[in-house]
C-alpha cells in the first residue's frame, strides 16, 4: 500500500484505485483534526485556482480526512499524491468561518418520536433536551450518506445517546436527530438509526438550486430556534411553495 | 432537437444515464452515470453521437418507446434485443450492434435484458433536463428524469449513414485490485482470503454496490470493523462486521464507516456492470503502474473498435 508517514505532522496518503487519494489525519472525530481537513482544503483550492492540479475532480472533507477524486486521464495520480501530500504538511489548522444559521425546529411529539425517551433516560425534562438542543452552536463537519445531509458535532454531552439497536424503515424528510455526540436532518425519507428529537420546515436540498444544491456546508454553525406547530405548518406550506429565500435564516454571511 | 420520443411502457430497473455528476460530491450527491460507460459509449458512437450523450441503461425489461417526430437513429450495445412495431403493425427484429432508423409512429419495444447491463442510445442522446451538469438519474435525492410512462424526451432527427460493429466486451478474468485505504483492519490470512478465494455476486446487489458472498474477511479486530466515516467511491470493496464484501457503483454514497480492503482498478470497473447474481468473480492485486497499464491498454482498444465501426 503506498502510504506516506511524516513524522512532525503525521499525514498517511492512502489510495482508492487509480481514481481518488484519501488524505488521512487522523482516525478520530475531533475538531483539531478537522481543522487540519480545511487547511488542506483551502490550500488545494489555492493551488487549483492558479491552475495546478488540473485532474482532480471532486473535492470531499470528512471529519479527519480529505478525499481527492481525480481523473486518471488529465494528469498523473502519482505526482497528485505527492503534492497532496506536500500541501498537507505546510498547511496549517483552519477553522473555516462559515456561515451561521438560525434554522426553526418544532419538537411537537408527533415530530419528534424519541424525544420524550432520550429525556427519560438521561434524567432531564423534555424542556431541559429543547433548552440544551437550542442553546448549543452545532458546527457542520461535512455533508454525506446522502445529498445534503449534515454531519453536526458539539451536541452536550448531557444528550449523548447511542443508535437505535433497530433502525427505522422511514425516517420522515427534514427530521432533526441524534447519535452519539452528533446531531443532523434527514434531508429526505430514508431509514435510519438516529434518534428523532424535532423536525424543521426548512428543505436541506434542493437540485434546482444549481450553484448551492446543499443548504449547509461544512465549516457552516447553525443554531436551532424553537418554534410552534402553526408557525412549522405555515412555514412549512410557504417552503414547499419555494417561497422562503435561504438567506432568511442567515445570521452571518461567511465562506460556504 | 427537431426529434421525439414518449415513453409508453416504462420496463422495470431502467435509467437515464450519461458519464455522471461530476463535482458534487463534497455536497454528498453521488456521481451516478453509466455502470459501463464504454459500452455506452459503443451505444453513442452507433448512432453519430459525442461519448457524453445520455443513453438509457437496460438492467432487466428494456422500455418501448414510440417515435412521435422522427426519423430517429436508435442502437443498442449489449445483449439487448428489440422489436420494432410500424405504425402499420409490422413488427421487425432490431439486434445489438447496428443502428436502425425509425420513423414517427413506429415504436421500439426493447426486450428482457436477462442480468448484466446493456444501453440504447438514440440520435441527439435523450436530451432530458440537465441537472448540475448531468442527465443521470439519482432517484434518492429527486435528481434527473425517471422512465415513466408518458414521459417524452426531446432528440435528434437521424443524419448519417446507419453504422454496425463487432460486440464490444469490457474483458474477463480476474478483476484488478489495489489493496487500501484501509487494508490494514484486516488480518494478513484475510489479506490472503480475499486474494486466493471465490466471491459470488448476490440478488441483494443494485447500482448502489454488488454485494458478494464468499469466505468472511476476518477484521484484526471487532474495533477494526467501524472507522470514522470517510471518502469512498465507485469501486471500493467496503467489508461490514460479518466479514462479506460489498463493492461500492455508480450510486454509491460519498462517505462510508465501514474499511474498506480494496478498491477495483478504474479500467476493470466497467467489467462489475455485468455481473449476474450468482456469477463468481476473482480478485487480483495490482499496482498504481500496472492500472495505468490497464487503463492505456482500454483505451486503445476502444481507438480500435470506434475505427473499425462500420
Amino acid at each position: 500500500m503506498t502510504s506516506e508517514m511524516s513524522q512532525e505532522k503525521a499525514v498517511r496518503l492512502l489510495p482508492l484505485g487509480d481514481t481518488a487519494w484519501t488524505v488521512e489525519f487522523g482516525d478520530r472525530i475531533d475538531p483539531a483534526l478537522h481543522a487540519r481537513v480545511i487547511g488542506l482544503l483551502d490550500a488545494l483550492e489555492t493551488a487549483r485556482g492558479r491552475g495546478e492540479c488540473g485532474a482532480v475532480v471532486d473535492v470531499v472533507p470528512t471529519y479527519r480526512s480529505l478525499t481527492v477524486h481525480y481523473d486518471p486521464q488529465r494528469g498523473d495520480g502519482e505526482a497528485l499524491g505527492r503534492t497532496l501530500v506536500a500541501l498537507a504538511q505546510s498547511a496549517g489548522a483552519v477553522r473555516r468561518e462559515g456561515r451561521r444559521w438560525c434554522i426553526p425546529v418544532c419538537f411537537d411529539d408527533d415530530l419528534a418520536p424519541d424525544l420524550n425517551d432520550l429525556a427519560a433516560t438521561k434524567g432531564l425534562t423534555r424542556a431541559a433536551v429543547i433548552e440544551k438542543m437550542t442553546s448549543t452552536c452545532f458546527e457542520v463537519y461535512m455533508i454525506g450518506f446522502m445529498p445534503g445531509f449534515p454531519y453536526m458535532g458539539g451536541l452536550p454531552a448531557e444528550l449523548e445517546m447511542p443508535r437505535l439497536a433497530s433502525p427505522r424503515k422511514a425516517v420522515p424528510a427534514r427530521s432533526v436527530a441524534v447519535a452519539g455526540s452528533m446531531c443532523a436532518v434527514y434531508p429526505w425519507e430514508s431509514p435510519g438509526g438516529w434518534r428523532l428529537l424535532g423536525r424543521t420546515p426548512m428543505p436541506m436540498f434542493s437540485a434546482a438550486d444549481e450553484t448551492a444544491p446543499a443548504l449547509l456546508a461544512s465549516g457552516d454553525r447553525v443554531m436551532w430556534r424553537a418554534i410552534d406547530r402553526a408557525e412549522f405548518d405555515a412555514m412549512e406550506a410557504a417552503a414547499q411553495r419555494g417561497e422562503i429565500a435561504r438567506d432568511s435564516l442567515l445570521v452571518q454571511e461567511g465562506r460556504p | 432537437m427537431n426529434g421525439l420520443v414518449e415513453v409508453v411502457n416504462a420496463g422495470i430497473a431502467n435509467s437515464l444515464q450519461d458519464l455522471g455528476r461530476i463535482g458534487f460530491r463534497h455536497m454528498g450527491i453521488a456521481v451516478s452515470g453509466c455502470l459501463d460507460p464504454w459500452l455506452a459509449r459503443c451505444a453513442n458512437a452507433l448512432v453519430g453521437n459525442d461519448a457524453d450523450c445520455a443513453c438509457i441503461e437496460i438492467r432487466a425489461a428494456g422500455p418501448s418507446l414510440a417515435v412521435l417526430s422522427g426519423p430517429l437513429r436508435f442502437a443498442l450495445a449489449g445483449e439487448a434485443t428489440a422489436t420494432r412495431v410500424s405504425a402499420e403493425g409490422d413488427e421487425t427484429e432490431v439486434l445489438p450492434w447496428q443502428s436502425v432508423t425509425l420513423d414517427a409512429g413506429d415504436e421500439l419495444q426493447v426486450g428482457f435484458q436477462p442480468g448484466g447491463t446493456a444501453y440504447l442510445a438514440v440520435s441527439g442522446g435523450f436530451a432530458t433536463l440537465l441537472q448540475l451538469g448531468s442527465r443521470s438519474t439519482y432517484l434518492r435525492a429527486e435528481i434527473g428524469s425517471a422512465i415513466s410512462f408518458g414521459l417524452q424526451i426531446p432528440c435528434d432527427v437521424a443524419s448519417g449513414p446507419e453504422r454496425a460493429a463487432a460486440p464490444w466486451s469490457a474483458g474477463s478474468g480476474l478483476v484488478r485490485v489495489m489493496l487500501g485505504p484501509q487494508d490494514d483492519h484486516f488480518t494478513p490470512a484475510a489479506l490472503e482470503d480475499f486474494l486466493a478465494g471465490e466471491y459470488r455476486v448476490t440478488p441483494q446487489s443494485d447500482r448502489m454496490g454488488l454485494r458478494l458472498e464468499g469466505k468472511a474477511l476476518v477484521h484484526r479486530s471487532p474495533a477494526a470493523a467501524d472507522i470514522v466515516s470517510d471518502g469512498v467511491t465507485p469501486g471500493v470493496i467496503q467489508v461490514p462486521a460479518n466479514g462479506q464484501p460489498i463493492i461500492l457503483l455508480a450510486d454509491c454514497q460519498t462517505v462510508g464507516g465501514y474499511p474498506k480492503i480494496a478498491t477495483v482498478i478504474s479500467a476493470d470497473l466497467p467489467r462489475l456492470a455485468q455481473l449476474r447474481p450468482g456469477e463468481a468473480i476473482r480478485f487480483a492485486a495490482v499496482d498504481a503502474a500496472q492500472a495505468a497499464a490497464a487503463r492505456a491498454e482500454l483505451a486503445a482498444r476502444w481507438q480500435a473498435w470506434v475505427g473499425d465501426l462500420g
